[in-house]
């Protein structure tokens, strides 16, 4: 399953295994590394064919070229409005929604650590509603969001500073059903 | 209480038979601000030739540490004593006198009936005018006797300041292990009020916040991540018996119960926003104290349960607020700073702690509502969760030391401060407990 994992177990027993041998002899022949497997199964074509700005494909999810593949939606301090610049990607997943009637979605919001920690659940709920209330006025179904508040819980960025926490005002978009 | 006791004694006696020094990760109190001024006493080594035991532990440490940690009493060391008296009669005032020490506490162990219980002898001399001011004798088993010493650290504490000791109270707070990574794990920890006999009561990956003591001391109220969202759980903290009180959709959040235990408020976002919720406890009845858009939340019981103190950004910045009991007479309480949240009720006095600050610095402060006075106690600049101690003369606090968490507590009038450290572990959400008689 991982190749480079198991030349490294080849090298290293091929390694000790000269170590061991306490006279001068010939070494054992070198083991050939297996031949790399194919990179992932994915066709060129298809990646041709896929369209980033199909909303619709869930191909485009996890596609880095499409801005459905964004997930993360960052804040002002204290404030929970939806910045301009996150309104194309908020429309894009409204749009895969709409199409994808079976497709449930988690808005997880976050604070950074300012503050106290219960006012900072409230805050992180209230980023998540904004961005559930933009996908329910795109027509997005109530029944296909759920908003969870962490408030300043879990951080991704640890240090007391701005560049930290510009980082933990965050809404998560996670798909629980594609 | 006896039930408690029992468990306690089982708890420590088994500890102190399977363990030469506690392996348990404790809270290492440092004393960073100190006070001049300090009443001079002397703690005398207690006799303790006729225990059956000797304690981890000697008593007079644990008292002398306890009256030191008050910033109030500066005890003397034991090297400095001349002789060590166990009994009123052998106390000799001239020596103490020459020692400059005020007064000197003394006691032994006298044995019970039977071969492992009996009772500590207690004294405690005024060196100037030569009286004994008081004798008593509290019964004690070699797994108490830490409890026992707190005890008379605080009878000593009430008799030299007129305010009731708070040693033998005990601490709550959440400590995160392995933070940041897949190990990731959060304990709610109680503990006693100098950080010793910590002991993990829940355990889980996902966030524990806001512990919260029901007024008897034996049940914690907290907020539990454990299903993926916030839910108040009420857990029973010598049985483990766990209650999920809680589990609306949205928010669950900020328990606090009323003074007579009987309600818990609570922050509920059920029907759109955080709002202040009092669960009946006894019937399980909900009744909404708060109706506004905002977030309302991190409710906070008067003494004499009348009202709830609360945090609303209805004005635009998060401020203090007071309802009324049955929902009625909204008012405004803090004025002073862009940022004032989570209040913590002086269950003495009646004074207000809470985080004061803005932008990049979060202190902690005391509002005296009768002056309107308000009065920043710590450096910050991350300081939160301010809880007070059982008898009002400290404010227990979660501050930031680089990436770390830690605890401090700070004297009301900001005059001695100390910092509590864990020996590993981010530790934060600190909550007092009230008294235990």
């Amino acid at each position: 399953m991982k190749p480079v994992l198991r030349i490294f177990y080849i090298l290293v027993l091929a390694g000790l295994l000269s170590a061991c041998a306490s006279q001068t002899r010939d070494l054992p022949p070198e083991p050939q590394p297996e031949a790399q497997p194919p990179q992932q199964p994915s066709d060129p074509v298809e990646v041709d064919r896929l369209d980033p700005t199909n909303y619709t494909d869930s191909r485009n999810l996890p596609n880095p070229d499409s801005i459905l593949s964004q997930r993360e939606i960052y804040f002002e301090f204290d404030r929970a409005d939806v910045r301009p610049e996150y309104l194309p990607l908020v429309r894009a997943h409204a749009t895969y929604l709409k199409a994808n009637s079976t497709a449930r979605m988690e808005l997880e919001g976050h604070a950074d650590e300012r503050g106290s920690r219960e006012y900072n659940l409230g805050l992180g709920e209230r980023r998540g509603n904004s961005v559930s209330d933009l996908l329910a006025a795109e027509g997005v179904s109530s029944r296909q969001v759920e908003v969870v508040s962490y408030g300043e819980e879990r951080p991704v960025c640890r240090q007391s500073s701005e560049t930290c926490w510009e980082r933990n005002r965050r809404v998560e978009i996670v798909y629980t059903a594609r | 209480m006896f039930l408690k006791e029992k468990l306690f004694l089982i708890f420590a006696t088994t500890a102190s038979l399977l363990l030469a020094s506690p392996a348990w990760p404790q809270l290492q109190i440092e004393i960073v601000d100190g006070v001049e001024g300090a009443l001079p006493v002397a703690i005398v080594p207690f006799a303790f030739e006729d225990a059956p035991v000797q304690p981890e532990t000697p008593m007079h440490e644990v008292i002398a540490a306890d009256l030191q940690r008050s910033g109030l009493f500066a005890p003397i060391a034991v090297e400095d004593m001349i002789d060590r008296p166990s009994s009123p009669a052998e106390v000799r005032f001239g020596t103490w006198r020459l020692l400059k020490v005020d007064y000197v506490a003394i006691g032994r162990w006298v044995p019970g009936d039977d071969r492992l219980s009996g009772e500590i002898q207690y004294h405690l001399v005024a060196v100037h005018s030569g009286r004994t001011l008081w004798s008593r004798a509290i019964s004690a088993a070699p797994g108490e006797i830490r409890l026992r010493a707190h005890q008379i650290a605080d009878a000593i504490y009430e008799e030299l300041t007129g305010t009731p000791g708070a040693f033998a109270s005990r601490i709550a707070y959440v400590k995160v292990a392995n933070i940041g990574t897949e190990q990731e794990q959060f304990e709610l920890v109680v503990a006693d009020s100098d950080g010793f006999n910590p002991q993990t009561i829940v355990r889980h990956s996902q966030p524990i916040l806001s512990p919260s003591w029901a007024p008897d001391g034996r049940k914690l109220a907290y907020v539990s991540f454990a299903t993926g969202r916030s839910n108040v759980v009420i857990q029973d903290i010598f049985t483990g018996q766990r209650e999920t009180v809680s589990a609306e959709r949205g928010i669950n959040g900020a328990p606090a119960f009323s003074p007579d235990g009987r309600l818990l408020a609570m922050s509920l976002s059920r029907s759109g926003s955080p709002e202040i919720w009092v669960r009946n406890l006894d019937n399980g009845r909900m009744e909404q104290l708060t109706n506004h858009w905002s977030i309302n939340t991190e409710p906070a019981w008067s003494r004499d349960g009348r009202f709830v103190y609360f945090t609303s950004d209805r004005a635009g910045r998060p401020q203090l607020y007071r309802v009324g009991r049955d929902g009625r007479g909204i008012e405004r309480v803090t004025y002073e700073g862009q940022y004032n949240s989570r209040v913590s009720v002086d269950p003495y006095q009646g004074l207000l702690a809470m985080v004061h600050g803005g932008d990049a610095n979060y202190r902690i402060a005391i509002l005296d509502r009768e002056s309107g006075r308000m009065r920043v106690l710590s450096p910050g600049r991350m300081d939160e969760s301010p809880s007070f101690s059982p008898n009002g003369r400290m404010v227990l606090y979660a501050t930031r030391e680089g990436e770390r968490g830690v605890l401090a507590a700070v004297s009301i009038d900001g005059r001695f401060r100390q910092r509590l450290v864990l020996s590993d572990g981010d530790v934060r959400e600190p909550a007092w407990s009230p008294l235990m008689r």
